[in-house]
């Protein structure tokens, strides 16, 4: 490797890129691309349940919004953007010089761009875009799908491939090419959290690979796998989809809670508390999210000793997930607090995660879920698990690493006001779905019932609120990248710790290459 | 493009990773039989044997009548008349019972129908059998014809005492164009 060689030239620096830092950057703007493309469905969805009726779109249209900016939000934005931030932190995290594998690197992420747009292209074809969900179950999925379906399934296919190589490279350049001295239980949080979830990538997403491909086949080469007629059975379905799903929320999570593992100690200004059980809960709750999908199907029928199981079960996961709000709390008990934006962006995380959390376990319990599945309440619950969960961290991350990706200090106040709009944004929408879903408001419907009509208003209000905040997000990192303070100190936050804060700002193109000795 | 040579234990991580991929991908549709066969050791889902049921004993509960009911269904947009001759059956369990159920094809081609059953409750389900039953093929029915189908089972004499009643639910579908579906036996 020639050790003083900088990024090629052009539009090759970015096709050809092998350059960790290069594709997490490509990782992370793509991510925050498509996050404004579900964001723009979220605002359809919103404007048109601003009022009871059907006033903006016509209610086929309207399920194709909530599919695509499910689809969207969850495999283009929320999971590129946290392997981006995987492809940027790590080898700095660990002392290495790249990632193991770079071409395949490459290759993993321009296969998105690939998948996206044959997602987006069924937008344009007779029957228009799949409106089935983004959990499309089947039968809707297969026997009553637009023809447009094919081309989903092969978008899925693809962003399957991207993630399981993706994942194969984080784990071998975290199993292989930590610098001298980092033994597992020195790796930071953030190492520790993608480990885990690159193995939950690894194990899940080829399960969902079987679930598209068993929909193409009976789809196309008259297979039953999901119709009764032939045999089949389309509650074995939601089986397979939800061995993949419930995994997949974890995947979208658990690299959240290694950002605020590394961010809250740092504006503590002490070590992050019971670092040893962190590891130990995230692992478990790994282990966990693969025996409990069923939590999902409580009213497919299943037998009340099924039921109990996976209510316990599901319930048994509030265990390690307590275990990390605690040692976050206790992390920040009695520590010389700051509040710069990546902390209040990462309390915000803990305190409506935990929400979140609850919410969960009122779907856990068998009998309670038969009257709140299919409802806002849902929708409430995983949008406090995954908005407040899995954005608002990766927003702190931003705000906390840009200095050393751009050698730039953002605008603290205006990164104070933005998470001020975001977080009163981000309530104003899904509190009040709580309400209407416990008063009985269905998810995905284009018009409600009278008396939901205050509550749908004031969330459209907060949602365009909050959407407002992340185009103000994005003003603010371009001010920041064009015009921020020069930051050249290699530490940036007093309290910060790890391998990335010995590194010059903004971070040379090639680090370690000469591994670090970490005592 | 420099690139350094991936290190020799990156080269050995890698395989295991894969292999764990592609057994996964496998795992995937074994949940397919899995799913059938926990299905069948359990007695859930309602899941019904689609092969005749051999009877292996003669024991006859006369002082116990278990009510079966027979519910009939047409899957969407499936044109046939189709309806059970009897909506119940007070049976003992260990005895043999005939019914039927009445088809007819009111379009104007003939038509090829797959019924699937359901029981309900679904735990009841092991203990269902039947001996005959028109669902084990498919039903052809030229235009405008009708047809009684015709269906014998027995109770299992080991049905629990919680087991009061069973519903059986035929769903017809029509498999005319499909000519893939195979016969499920
Ligand atoms: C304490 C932890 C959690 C528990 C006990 C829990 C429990 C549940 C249950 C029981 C449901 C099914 C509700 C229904 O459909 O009736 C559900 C739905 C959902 N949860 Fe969670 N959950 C937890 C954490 C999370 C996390 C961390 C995420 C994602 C980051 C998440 C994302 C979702 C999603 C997306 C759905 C809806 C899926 C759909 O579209 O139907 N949950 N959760
Ligand atoms: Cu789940």
């Amino acid at each position: 490797m020639s050790e003083h060689h900088g990024p090629a030239k052009g539009i090759k620096r970015w096709l050809f890129a092998t350059n960790h830092k290069d594709i997490g950057t490509m990782y992370l703007w793509f991510s925050f691309a498509m996050f404004f493309v579900g964001g723009f469905f979220a605002m359809v969805i919103r404007a048109e349940l601003f009022q009871p009726g059907l006033q903006l779109v016509d209610p086929q249209f309207f399920n194709q919004m909530t599919t695509m900016h499910g689809l969207v939000m969850v495999f283009g934005a929320i999971m590129p953007a946290f392997v981006g931030l995987a492809n940027w932190m790590i080898p700095m995290m660990i002392g290495a010089p790249d990632m193991a594998l770079p071409r395949m690197n490459n290759l993993s992420f321009w296969l998105l761009p690939v998948a996206v747009t044959l997602l987006i292209s069924t937008f344009f074809m007779e029957g228009g875009a799949p409106a089935f969900g983004w959990t499309f179950y089947a039968p809707l999925s297969t026997t009553y799908a637009p023809p447009s379906t094919t081309f989903f399934i092969f978008a899925v296919h693809i962003l399957g491939a991207s993630s399981i190589m993706g994942s194969i490279n984080i784990l071998a350049t975290i199993i292989n090419l930590r610098a001298p001295g980092m033994t597992y239980m020195k790796m930071p949080m953030f190492v520790w959290t993608w480990a885990i979830t690159a193995f939950l990538l690894i194990a899940a997403m080829p399960v969902l690979a079987g679930a598209v491909t068993m929909m193409l086949m009976d789809i196309h080469f008259g297979t039953s796998f999901f119709s009764a007629a032939g045999g089949g059975d389309p509650v074995l379905f939601q089986h397979v989809f939800w061995f993949f799903g419930h995994p997949e929320v974890y995947i979208i999570i658990l690299p959240a809670f290694g950002v605020i593992s590394e961010i809250i100690p740092t504006f503590s200004r002490k070590p992050l508390f019971g670092y040893s059980s962190m590891v130990y809960a995230t692992a478990s709750i790994a282990f966990l999210s693969f025996i409990v999908w069923a939590h999902h199907m409580y009213t497919t029928g299943m037998p009340l000793a099924g039921e109990l199981y996976f209510m316990y079960a599901t319930m048994l996961i509030a265990i390690p997930t307590g275990v990390k709000v605690f040692n976050w709390i206790a992390t920040m008990f009695g520590g010389a607090l700051t509040f710069e934006a990546p902390m209040l962006f990462s309390v915000a995380t803990v305190f409506l995660f935990s929400l979140g959390g609850f919410t969960g376990l009122m779907l856990a319990i068998a009998p309670i879920d038969f009257a709140y599945q299919e409802s806002y309440f849902v929708v409430a619950h995983f949008h406090y698990t995954m908005v407040a969960g899995a954005i608002f961290s990766m927003t702190a991350a931003v705000y906390y690493w840009l200095p050393k990706w751009t050698g730039r200090m953002y605008n603290e106040t205006l990164a104070k006001t933005q998470f001020w709009i975001a977080f009163v944004g981000f309530n104003l929408t899904f509190f009040p779905q709580h309400f209407v879903g416990l008063a009985g408001m269905p998810r995905r419907t284009p018009d409600y019932a009278l008396q939901f009509a205050d509550f749908n208003m004031m969330s459209s209000i907060g949602s365009f609120i909050y959407g407002f905040a992340q185009l103000f997000l994005l003003y603010i990192i371009i001010q920041t990248i064009r015009s921020g303070k020069e930051n050249a100190d290699e530490k940036t936050w007093e309290g910060a710790n790890g391998l990335e804060w010995t590194l010059a700002s903004p971070a040379p193109f090639h680090t370690f290459s000469t591994p670090p000795t970490v005592k | 493009m420099q690139e350094k040579k991936p290190e020799k234990s990156t080269t050995k991580t890698i395989p295991y990773l894969i292999v764990l991929v592609v057994a996964m991908f496998g795992f995937g549709f074994l949940l397919v039989p899995l799913y059938d066969v926990l299905c069948d050791l359990a007695g859930i889902n309602g899941k019904v044997d689609l092969v005749a049921y051999e009877k292996d004993s003669d024991v006859i509960v006369s002082d116990r009548t278990v009510n079966i009911q027979f519910i009939s269904l047409n899957n969407n947009g499936m044109p046939w008349i189709f309806k059970p001759m009897h909506t119940s059956v007070k049976a003992h369990p260990g005895q043999d019972y005939n019914t039927s159920f009445y088809a007819s094809n009111p379009t104007e081609k003939a038509m090829t129908a797959q019924a699937v059953p359901s029981i309900t409750p679904g735990y009841a389900a092991k203990y269902f059998h039947k001996i005959e039953c028109f669902c084990f093929d498919q039903q052809e029915l030229e235009a405008g014809k009708e047809e009684e189908m015709g269906l014998r089972f027995v109770v299992d004499a080991e049905i629990p005492d919680s087991i009061h009643t069973i519903t059986l639910t035929y769903t017809l579908f029509d498999v005319t164009a499909d000519e893939s579906v195979a016969s499920l036996n």
